[in-house]
Formats: C-alpha cells, sequence, structure tokens
C-alpha cells in the first residue's frame, strides 16, 4: 500500500491508483474536478486537463516536487506523493486558465441548454471560472442534429473529452460514431448519418459532461429544476433498471441512471428503459432521490423529514420510524 | 409620559352665557369648513388624471422584443425560480426554421403565465432575467371583477409590435435612441 498525502489529509491506496482516485478516496472539497475522465471508461481522461494539481514530493525515494502540474485522472500515486490541491495557487491559477479554454468554444446559452442545473462545466465555470470572457473571436457553430431518434447532438456546445465515443467503443459492439477531423475543427460524428440504435447508446447522454448530447424525448419540456427526482426501478432483461425518475406531478418528463457524487452513472442503463418506459405503472418507485442541498435541483426538493424531527423523544421521530419501518 | 407638547387638554367646562346658544361654535366649526373651500385638493380625479409614476416604479411586467421585433424571452425558468411568491409558469417549445424573425433563440415560450393576484412585484423575476426580456413597466394592473382575468397569458405581457417612440413605457432611454438610429 502506498501512503499519499493530498491537501494535508494521507490516505493508503493500492499501487497503480491515479491521484484523482486517491483523492476520491478521501472525498470532499479537495477532490479534483473532472471533464473527461470517468471511472468506468477505460482510457479516459488527461484530456481536459481541469483536474491538473500540484506534486510537492514525488515520492519517499525522491522527495523532489514534479517540474510542473500533472493531470491527477492519470498519473498513477507513489509511496510517500505529497499533493496539493487547493492549498497551491499555482493550481488554482492554472484551473482558472484550463476553463476558460474549455469556454472559449464553449456557448452561452445556459438558459436554452436542457443540461443546465446539472452540467459539469457551470459548476466548474462557477467555482473556477471568470465573470467576463475575454475571447474576441467568433465562436464555432454547428446545428442541432439528431443522432437517432432519442438523442440530439449540438456540437457547439461539445468540450471534445471523448467519453461518449468511449461509450460508444465500451458499451456497444457496432461503434458507428467518432471524432472527425483534428485539433480546433475537430467534431463528433456518426458515420455518413448515420444513426445509433445500439441498446445502451443512451449512456452517451449521462455521460456528457455537457449538453452536446441531450434527451430529445426531454427537449426543452421543462428545466431540469421543476421536476422532482424519485429512484425507481423495474424488472428489465438487459439492464439493472435502476433508474432516476424525473417526474412532474405524476408525469415522468424524463428517466436517466442513477449518478454518484461525482456525476459518474452507478450503473449504465438501457434505452428501453431510458426512452420507452414512461408510465408510471412501469415503474416501482423507492423514494425521493437525494439531492446535493446546494444544487439548484434542491429547490423544493426534500428528500428526508426534516432533521429535527428525527431527534430522540420526539413524538414524530417515532412515527418516522415506525413509517420507514413499515415501507421496508 | 409626555411625548410632545402637543397634547390639548379637553375642555369640560360648563357653558356660560351666549355659549348656551351653541352659536359661536357653529359659526367657529362653519368658519374653518370655509377655509377648507381654498384650500389645494390633495385627491386627484384617478381615471382621467394620473400621477407620474417614479422612476423607479414596478409595475406590471413586459415582455420584451428585441431590436429586430423578436421575444427575447427564452423560457429558461430563471423568473419562475427566483419568484418567491411563485407567480410564474411557463412551457417553452423549440423555434421552427420559418420563425426566427418571431423568437430571438432556438427555445421559446410558447405559454407565460403571471398570475397578477400571486404577483408582490418584487422585482426579483426581472433581476433573474439573463436574456433582458422581462420587465417592470410603469403601469398598474387593471382592477376586475373576475379572478380569472388576473392570469395574465403571452397577449397580455408580450410587447405589441410598434416602434419603441411609442411606447408607454419611457424607462429605457438608451434602447429608444438605438432604434432612432436603426430607422437612419
Amino acid at each position: 500500500m502506498f501512503k499519499v498525502t493530498i491537501d494535508g489529509v494521507q490516505t493508503e491506496v493500492e499501487p497503480g491508483t491515479s491521484i484523482l482516485q486517491a483523492a476520491r478516496k478521501i472525498g470532499g472539497h479537495h477532490v479534483p474536478p473532472a471533464m473527461c475522465y470517468y471511472s468506468k471508461l477505460k482510457g479516459s481522461g488527461g484530456k481536459c486537463r481541469v483536474c491538473l494539481v500540484r506534486v510537492a514530493a514525488g515520492s519517499e525515494k525522491d522527495p523532489r516536487p514534479m517540474p510542473k502540474l500533472v493531470a491527477s485522472c492519470v498519473t498513477p500515486v507513489q509511496d510517500g506523493m505529497v499533493v496539493e490541491n487547493l492549498l497551491s495557487q499555482e493550481v488554482l491559477e492554472a484551473r482558472r486558465g484550463v476553463v476558460e479554454f474549455l469556454l472559449l468554444n464553449h456557448p452561452l446559452d445556459c438558459p436554452i441548454c436542457d443540461q443546465a442545473g446539472e452540467c459539469h462545466l457551470q459548476d466548474l465555470g462557477f467555482e473556477h471560472g471568470r465573470e467576463g470572457t475575454r475571447y474576441q473571436e467568433g465562436r464555432r457553430t454547428f446545428k442541432p442534429i439528431d443522432i437517432g431518434p432519442y438523442i440530439k447532438l449540438h456540437m457547439t456546445r461539445c468540450i471534445l473529452c471523448y467519453r461518449c465515443t468511449m461509450v460508444a467503443d465500451q458499451l456497444t459492439p457496432n461503434r458507428v460514431h467518432g471524432i472527425m477531423w483534428r485539433g480546433e475543427v475537430s467534431e463528433i460524428s456518426t458515420y455518413i448519418e448515420n444513426s445509433i440504435d445500439n441498446e445502451f447508446s443512451g449512456n452517451m447522454i449521462d455521460v456528457c459532461p455537457v449538453g452536446a448530447l441531450t434527451d430529445n424525448t426531454f427537449r426543452f419540456k421543462s428545466r431540469v429544476w421543476f421536476t422532482k427526482p424519485f429512484d425507481a426501478h423495474r424488472e428489465c432483461p438487459t439492464c439493472s433498471g435502476k433508474v432516476v425518475l424525473w417526474n412532474h406531478g405524476n408525469e415522468i418528463y424524463r428517466v436517466t441512471g442513477r449518478k454518484d457524487t461525482y456525476g459518474e452513472l452507478e450503473e449504465f442503463i438501457c434505452n428501453t428503459c431510458r426512452f420507452e418506459k414512461k408510465e408510471m405503472g412501469d415503474w416501482v418507485i423507492e423514494g425521493p432521490r437525494t439531492i446535493n442541498r446546494h444544487s439548484v435541483i434542491g429547490q423544493n426538493h426534500y428528500d428526508a423529514p426534516y432533521q429535527g424531527l428525527l431527534k430522540p423523544g420526539n413524538k414524530r421521530s417515532l412515527m418516522a420510524a415506525k413509517t420507514e419501518e413499515v415501507q421496508n | 409620559m409626555q411625548l410632545t407638547n402637543r397634547s390639548k387638554k379637553v375642555d369640560t367646562h360648563a357653558l356660560q352665557g351666549m355659549e348656551k346658544t351653541y352659536l359661536p361654535g357653529i359659526l367657529k366649526g362653519m368658519a374653518i369648513t370655509f377655509k377648507h373651500m381654498f384650500k389645494k385638493v390633495p385627491t386627484i380625479r384617478y381615471p382621467e388624471v394620473k400621477k407620474p409614476f417614479s422612476s423607479v416604479w414596478r409595475g406590471v411586467h413586459i415582455l420584451k422584443r428585441d431590436e429586430n421585433g423578436a421575444e427575447r424571452c427564452t423560457a429558461c425558468g430563471l423568473c419562475a425560480l427566483a419568484c418567491p411568491a411563485e407567480a410564474i409558469t411557463m412551457e417553452a417549445a423549440e423555434r421552427k426554421p420559418n420563425e426566427v424573425g418571431l423568437y430571438r433563440e432556438e427555445k421559446y415560450a410558447a405559454k407565460y403565465e403571471i398570475n397578477m393576484l400571486r404577483c408582490i412585484f418584487c422585482g426579483l423575476c426581472e433581476e433573474a432575467c439573463p436574456k433582458e426580456a422581462i420587465f417592470l413597466s410603469n403601469s398598474i394592473a387593471s382592477a376586475n371583477y373576475d379572478r380569472g382575468t388576473f392570469i395574465y397569458g403571452k397577449d397580455k405581457l408580450v410587447e405589441p409590435v410598434t416602434p419603441p417612440s411609442e411606447h408607454v413605457n419611457v424607462f429605457e432611454e438608451g434602447y429608444r435612441k438605438q432604434w432612432m438610429k436603426l430607422k437612419k
């Protein structure tokens, strides 16, 4: 086991773990953000440079600091490594720069975009970005296109993280889309406008950190924060069937997979669950989904009884416990 | 406890002589009434005469159009989110290729309703709007006997397509100048 210190917090991890994974093991504020890295997709990471950290001491044997900031998602830890993330001004400065670069070609159309409210780039820009843009040239624009009947691709918003192509590569047998061209002009495209109709292709919507790939069945239907998320499941022959329903009253507006703290899907779900099961009768509701209270989705969303009711000796806490018992 | 010097002792002495005829009291009262006939009237005859509003007055909402006459609102829902009275509801729709002149953005509000009975005219929607689409104008929501008429839809809220020089709302002086420039 290797000992690593991240922002002064020590932990022990297996050899071969990346710095980012080690930081996630500690958790909390000091986990570097990640736009392209996805722990469930092989080969992801190293592209967006948002997770840059400073290695203050390389290892116990060679405690010299690494000369440049490193991408924490692809750099494996070494024994006795000392990493600085939020404690280093250099890292914060670099991250601010990276966010500015990511936003060069990203349109400021959050009011239109369906991803707004659960967009990683929005969060990142809010935390690390500057208030205005210094970019004067025109942004590149594309027309939104349908790839398959259910997925809308709006290349204008793409930050080229390659996650969706990895989904196509690793989850579906026949890959029909990828990145065309190179450098600044590169874009996601399908093989001569081929539609994507693999059973797991819908996961690229959840995997997309921005609003480049969005659900066509949910397009402009509601803002994310006006829908109420519920954990639900169903018997599905192809996938686990564990999903989050985004409801408006009794109407299911959208079905997505369950995302963890870092915005990664816990389990990939199939297209049937995602796009075709939109009746309440199709699902077994488990209860309201826990949403970070700092998230805009948490507005008017109550996932637990008020904490004060749960104090011991409180009559209503007994009642709550009893209802829970009955439910279980 | 005495707070001011303006308190007057109630005079309860028994009426004497002329006072018993009540005439001095009546004349005194009538003199006061007569004096008021020459005083300035503090009220106005409202529907015909209107008082000027303060420049920061928050009246009925207006959904603005841009310089080309396209609706600015993109149905982002931030006004509804900011609204403490939950008075605003909307439904979005996607703009069709032949509607480019009608709506500024790819998405627009197909339905936009403000419940004027719920609205507290706080102006938070105006502050939340990222597209400078909603403003609180300087007119009042008109009174009515029917509660249903207080739910203002797009027909009442969207700014009419007229040159801004004819607008009742003159709070956007710069906007008007810009229009005049465009006209030239």
